[in-house]
């Protein structure tokens, strides 16, 4: 009977922390560029709109994942040329790439609203339903989850164990030195911008198409904001954030946990506690201003003009 | 060829304001475009976005009812950016101070007293200042970032309105939908043009527009928050508060938003619902950027916000469209402005790459 619970919570919490860790490690890549993208929330939402529209009308969750990291590729985009190449302020224009992305994508998902998809893990196990109770809880574990636990390893790796790795970090710790170095700040950027913007899109779909099967306006509820505060809680290390999203999965669920087990209290009082752990988990992290200001990318946030 | 961005040795002044007309011009076209391609007349959809709510005395006068909470919000953001301090959480600040002043109306509203209404408005300033505090503190005290502290705090006040509107303020006799009891009528705002929604926070939002003024052109904290906006080194130096700077901006944003909450309750709606505002605080971001973050430009961006609102329920109504085109518009017109923004530190030089085999002279 316990070890039945135990199971539960923990596919509960690993399903609930994979959109956080897909965000989170594109937001962490690009930030380790030099970069600050605000805009996470807005590309999670476009990834859910368009994931949910393209597995829909296609019949194939995979089209829906590859939309979906294409949708938010291309709104990473527009947010590269405006503050890569136009050199705008970064914190405004993440800030628009949010407000567009809501808008955008309660617009394309209006007419999907209510439509019924069959989620992830039921496409590869179609007898999920009929499976006993430990076997369907494995069963609940899919690709996706399992490449979401893969990925701080693999950025891990690339980080601190590949020569790119070591050029986006020289990027974003002083663009200055690395232009001088010869390498190419802004097209570094551009990669590092778009890879944060494919995962953001991954991530919500994830959420459309996996977690909950369906779409409904502003679906990822802060999950994107969530997984900011997850990079500054991580100071920019790849396993701590995979431990601090782990941590979120499990807060999360634990509301839902909470009602299962009767407790009376009301969900709207439950479903405040991811928020206010956040605050308090980032209360925690900064207030060690020599750590913080020490381990963030150097460069963060400013932009590079290059006058030679 | 290859276009370079050359920076100019000061800014041009006369991009400062051609660069917002060219983002709305640069949208108006984007937006016709986006109307093609959603299958409908662009021009027709244009003249009922834009032109429809100016032609009639209401239209007009639900453009200033919806123009009141972006301004009053946009104010506070505007102040807070100027010191490079981002409060992004007004939606969450608005939120508690409609919850503070509705909590006043519904405990001592209908007795008919007279102090009913301005304990009402005090409550609403005082619930969005206390919501923009706890940032404030968190900032000052512990580092954490504003950006996402506000934010966090913005969710948390949505499910706090959630909990009392289903549990301890639900209007008994609502047959169960969660809403309070409509306010008494001493609890509600005067109108202020006869016939029309318009009620008098209008006028509170005009004199936070003149306030701002003052205090960012004539005093010595508004000249403090330029310094520390615009040169934090300096402002070191020359012994500015930092920590008093961020408490000053927050508070006052907090209470703006908060004013603009409790009006918005107390004006046109009379009881709490789920949702309050149709994202009336993140809007206002964009409005306090349009506006140049100067008090008189953000008077007219939120006056070009709110017709971008009512025009985008003409759009509802008529075309069928969902509301969520506001959205995408509003981010529209800001991505283009920052764009357009560009250029008035830089300006563009067009290079032509050498011809093969030239002998380059230095």
């Amino acid at each position: 009977m316990h070890s039945a619970l135990l199971l539960s919570v923990l596919v509960a919490t690993l399903r609930a922390a994979t959109p956080l860790l897909f965000a989170g490690f594109g937001e962490l890549v690009t930030e380790r560029s030099g970069v600050l993208n605000l805009g996470v929330e807005g590309m999670m939402l476009t990834g859910a709109a368009l994931g949910f529209m393209g597995a829909a009308s296609s019949g194939s969750i995979l089209v829906g994942l590859l939309l979906a990291m294409v949708g938010g590729a291309a709104l990473s985009l527009v947010f590269g040329v405006l503050t890569l190449s136009l050199m705008a302020n970064q914190v405004a224009t993440g800030l628009a790439l949010t407000i567009f992305g809501v808008g955008f994508s309660a617009l394309i998902g209006v007419s999907f609203q209510g439509v019924p998809l069959t989620g992830l893990s039921s496409v590869i196990w179609p007898s999920l339903a009929q499976a006993v109770p430990w076997l369907q809880q494995l069963m609940l574990i899919d690709p996706l989850v399992v490449a979401a636990l893969l990925l701080p390893f693999a950025v891990q790796l690339f980080l601190y164990r590949s020569r790119a790795g070591l050029v986006l970090r020289a990027v974003g710790e002083s663009h200055d030195v690395a232009h001088a170095l010869g390498y190419s700040v802004l097209r570094i950027r551009y990669l590092a911008v778009v890879f944060g913007g494919a995962m953001s899109g991954l991530g919500g779909a994830y959420l459309s198409l996996a977690y909950t099967p369906m779409w409904t306006e502003n679906m990822v509820a802060g999950r994107g904001w969530i997984a900011l505060a997850l990079v500054v809680f991580s100071t920019w290390q790849p396993l701590w954030l995979a431990l601090g999203a782990c941590l979120f999965g499990f807060v999360t669920i634990a509301q839902f946990q909470a009602e299962a087990l009767g407790i009376d209290i009301s969900p709207h009082l439950l479903a405040m506690l991811p928020y206010l752990i956040t605050v308090l988990v980032l209360v925690l992290i900064s207030r060690d201003r020599v750590r913080l200001k020490l381990r963030a990318p150097a460069a963060l946030g400013r932009p590079f003009h290059a006058t030679v | 060829m290859r276009i370079n961005l050359v920076a100019r040795a000061t800014p041009a002044r006369a991009m400062l304001w051609a660069s917002p007309l060219i983002a709305a011009l640069c949208s108006a076209i984007g937006i016709a475009a986006l109307f093609a391609m959603l299958g409908r007349d662009p021009v027709q959809a244009l003249g009922i976005l834009f032109v429809a709510p100016l032609s009639s005395g209401s239209g007009l006068a639900e453009i200033a009812l919806k123009a009141t909470p972006l301004l009053l919000c946009a104010i506070g953001i505007a102040i807070g950016c100027k010191a490079e301090v981002w409060n992004i959480g007004a939606e969450g600040q608005f939120t508690l101070g409609a919850i503070a002043g509705s909590g006043v109306a519904l405990a001592f509203g209908g007795a008919g007293h007279w102090w009913v209404l301005p304990l009402m408005i005090l409550a609403g300033i005082a619930g969005g200042a206390a919501w923009a505090a706890i940032p404030a503190l968190l900032k000052t005290r512990f580092n954490a970032h504003e950006i996402l502290t506000t934010l966090m705090l913005t969710y948390v006040a949505t499910q706090l309105l959630g909990y009392l509107v289903t549990g301890p303020w639900r209007d008994p006799d609502g047959f169960g939908f969660p809403q309070t009891r409509q306010f008494e009528p001493d609890a509600m705002l005067p109108m202020l043009v006869p016939n029309t929604r318009l009620h008098i926070g209008a006028l509170f939002a005009l004199a936070a527009v003149g306030l701002a003024w003052l205090l960012l052109g004539r005093t010595l904290i508004g000249f403090q928050i330029r310094v520390v906006g615009a040169a934090p080194a300096a402002a070191r130096y020359a012994g500015f508060s930092r920590h008093g700077i961020v408490w000053f901006c927050l508070l006052v944003s907090g209470g703006l938003a908060g004013l603009a909450g409790i009006c918005e309750i107390a004006g046109p709606d009379g009881q709490l619902t789920p949702v309050i505002s149709p994202g009336y605080g993140f809007a206002a971001i964009i409005v306090a950027f349009l506006g140049r973050l100067h008090p008189l430009g953000i008077l007219f961006a939120s006056l070009l916000m709110a017709l971008l609102y009512i025009g985008g329920e003409g759009l509802q109504m008529t075309l069928q469209l969902p509301l969520a085109v506001t959205g995408v518009i509003q981010g529209m017109l800001l991505f283009f402005l920052l764009a357009a923004d560009v250029f008035i530190n830089f300006r563009v030089r067009v290079v032509r790459a050498p011809a093969q085999g030239a002998v380059r002279v230095a």
